[in-house]
């Protein structure tokens, strides 16, 4: 067959290649402008190569950050998603009661980041917070503005709050595709409660929990608005997650090379993370087979 | 193994059930003997899921016992019955290999890992699984899956019965022939009890030693094949069993002479029926015969149209309105020109809203 080439069809991607152009392509190479130049003012530039990317790759302001970022990750993963798999195996699945909890549980993903801050900020409080000023007449010493645990525990619960009906959304959603059948066959073959856990609700829900864990990794590892209205970073840099670093670095301190870099750097990591983690675990699905 | 007493059961979705429409399943008193297999036929809706579920204890019957060899099971839950079940989609443990999905109802009966190989191999080995033993279950076929299901109900040696909820659905055509066979097999080898729901009539015929027709929320006929075949109980049995299914035509009844709209069709015997029932004439398609020349007692009929399936002809034959199927066998021949049909008297069943009438004279 004779096919006919016609080179000016490549017109019709143009539009396409604008689109990504100007909201990720420009954007994203701005940055790297910034990351590899110095100045010294009246946007003067020149050239600075690796400099800032070495800087900020071995600095220890960095790697604390980093560290602080991981630990949080793998701490709210720790309990989120065991938490939303547990209430979601606990939720009536029928009648007004399953739309109820549908509904309670959608609440907290509704409230936009800065209220969430804002409600726990208040709640913690030792002075008016129905939570701090509890704790302090109960004798309990809490007091997150000071205390780097009390700090992390806020910041960790808040999230916990706000994030597990997500999981438990979707697990819920995951067992709910169950067919009976399973469960009645469960009980002929005289599976125990936990024999139907380990056998059939785990593994039925595998898909759902590859997305929760992926969504929640994601979305914690680039948390930035709670813990900056709670805790702004604090106690001294405790609670300074990566974003809340960067932050610091691009606006308060105006140092666009090094955030640049920063910037840089952070895009990556998050990008290596998430590929090496849906790799290993759509592995693991194919060795099953 | 055991005998199953089905004692004065119904059942009903209603918490008050008042009216025979209430129920989905209208009672019945039966028992299926020990070993045999027994199909349960009925086209969708016609309660026997309810029962298949009231025999696993998935259900608690409204009225009535459930009985395994005498011993009372109606309040027993499904796992304390000695049943095994086999579903319409295949139910497999995804993660586990085929060897623990035969292996998985004995490790949960605590029984030792010795004990269990021996019975996983014998059994794999009837079911022609051996060699997908150490695979994955869930990358198997459809096919593959509902023998693993079948099997995990074969491994325990104390299952009372084997149930089947349209097991051969989702397989495809070619298979469902070879598998049926090889369950019927494993029944003459195993002589366990089996119940097998279906509505597929081909499926219950070849597989069942009885065939237990239901319609509406009843039991209408329980019998062999061939029972089913040559006197039907029911004028649903009559329709739905059969290829083209029994011919039914309104008849007036003056003793032993069935009166067709006109023609006059003498009968064997005397028939008493209940006045103000409404009375049918049923006949199956290869008891009537077509011929060119009217003879004594033949119908006027205008043929429609004939269909050749190979073995023999069907032709479809209309008489005031009425059609009548006639099965032409494959040596006679057969044209719009054959205007007369005789039917053979000794095949005709007359039906009282819709149930047979007993030849009274007979007995």
């Amino acid at each position: 067959m004779n096919k006919t080439w016609n080179n000016k069809a490549w017109w019709m991607v143009l539009p396409v290649v604008l689109l990504v152009a100007f909201s990720a392509v420009i954007p994203l190479m701005t940055v790297v402008n910034y990351s590899v130049q110095d100045t010294f003012g009246n946007n003067q530039f020149f050239w600075a190569g690796l400099q800032w990317f070495e800087e900020i790759v071995n600095s220890e302001r960095f790697h604390d950050a980093l560290g602080r970022q991981f630990l949080f990750s793998a701490i709210i993963l720790a309990i989120e998603i065991p938490l939303g798999i547990f209430v979601a195996m606990n939720m009536p699945n029928k009648g007004w009661t399953a739309s109820l909890c549908l509904v309670l549980m959608s609440l907290p993903l509704l409230i936009p980041w800065n209220v969430v801050g804002t409600i726990w900020q208040i709640f913690g409080r030792v002075d008016i917070g129905l939570l701090g000023a509890t704790a302090e007449k109960l004798g309990i010493d809490y007091n997150y503005t000071r205390d780097i645990g009390d700090a992390w525990f806020t910041v960790v619960i808040m999230d916990v709050w706000h994030w597990t009906s997500l999981v438990a959304l979707l697990c819920y959603a995951g067992l709910q595709s169950i067919p009976q059948a399973y469960y009645q066959a469960a009980r002929i073959d005289g599976a125990s409660k936990w024999a139907i856990f380990r056998y059939i609700q785990l593994p039925k829900m595998r898909g759902v929990l590859l997305i929760a864990v992926l969504l929640r990794f994601m979305d914690s590892f680039m948390i930035y608005t709670e813990p900056f209205v709670v805790t702004g970073g604090g106690p001294g840099n405790a609670t300074t997650f990566l974003s809340i670093d960067l932050v610091k670095m691009a606006i308060g301190q105006f140092d666009l090379g090094p955030a640049a870099a920063f910037s840089l750097v952070y895009f990556l990591i998050i990008l290596l993370l998430s590929w090496v983690f849906y790799t290993v675990m759509t592995n693991l699905d194919k060795q099953e087979r | 193994m055991a005998e199953i007493y089905l004692k004065k059961l119904a059942h009903s979705y209603l918490p008050n059930p008042q009216k025979p429409e209430d129920y989905a399943l209208k009672e019945i008193d039966q028992v299926w003997e020990d070993g045999k297999a027994y199909a349960l036929l009925g086209s969708s809706g016609c309660g026997k899921s309810t029962l298949l579920n009231i025999i696993s204890g998935l259900l608690t019957p409204s009225q009535g016992q459930v009985l395994f060899d005498g011993k009372d099971v109606t309040h027993l839950p499904t796992e304390q019955r000695q049943i095994a079940q086999v579903f319409q989609f295949p139910v497999v443990y995804d993660t586990m290999t085929v060897y623990d999905n035969l292996a998985f109802p004995l490790r949960n009966r605590k029984q030792d890992e010795a004990t269990i190989k021996a019975r996983v191999t014998e059994i794999a080995g009837m079911l022609e699984l051996s060699a997908d033993l150490k695979k994955k279950a869930r990358g198997l076929t459809a096919d593959a899956k509902q023998k693993i299901s079948l099997g995990r109900g074969l491994v325990r040696q104390d299952v009372a019965a084997i149930l089947f909820d349209e097991p051969l659905t989702v397989i495809d055509p070619h298979l469902k022939w070879l598998l049926r066979m090889q369950l019927k097999e494993l029944h003459q080898r195993l002589n366990r009890t089996m119940i097998y729901v279906t509505h597929d009539q081909t499926e219950a015929l070849t597989f069942a030693d009885q065939v237990v027709v239901m319609y509406d929320g009843y039991v209408v006929q329980i019998g062999t094949p061939q029972e089913l075949f040559e006197r039907p109980e029911h004028t649903f049995v009559g329709y739905f069993i059969g290829s083209p299914g029994m011919n039914l035509l309104p008849v007036k009844l003056d003793g032993s002479i069935a009166h067709i709209d006109g023609t006059s069709i003498p009968l064997n015997t005397d028939y008493q029926p209940k006045s103000g029932a409404k009375l049918e004439l049923g006949i199956r398609p290869e008891f009537t015969q077509l011929s060119p020349t009217a003879s004594a007692n033949s119908l006027p009929v205008t043929i429609k149209r004939i269909e050749d399936i190979g073995r023999h002809k069907i032709a479809r034959a209309e008489y005031q309105g009425k059609e009548i199927n006639v099965v032409v066998p494959e040596d006679q021949s057969v044209s719009k020109d054959y205007k007369y049909l005789t039917l053979d008297p000794n095949n005709i069943h007359v039906y009282a809203d819709g149930w047979r009438l007993k030849q009274e004279a007979a007995a």
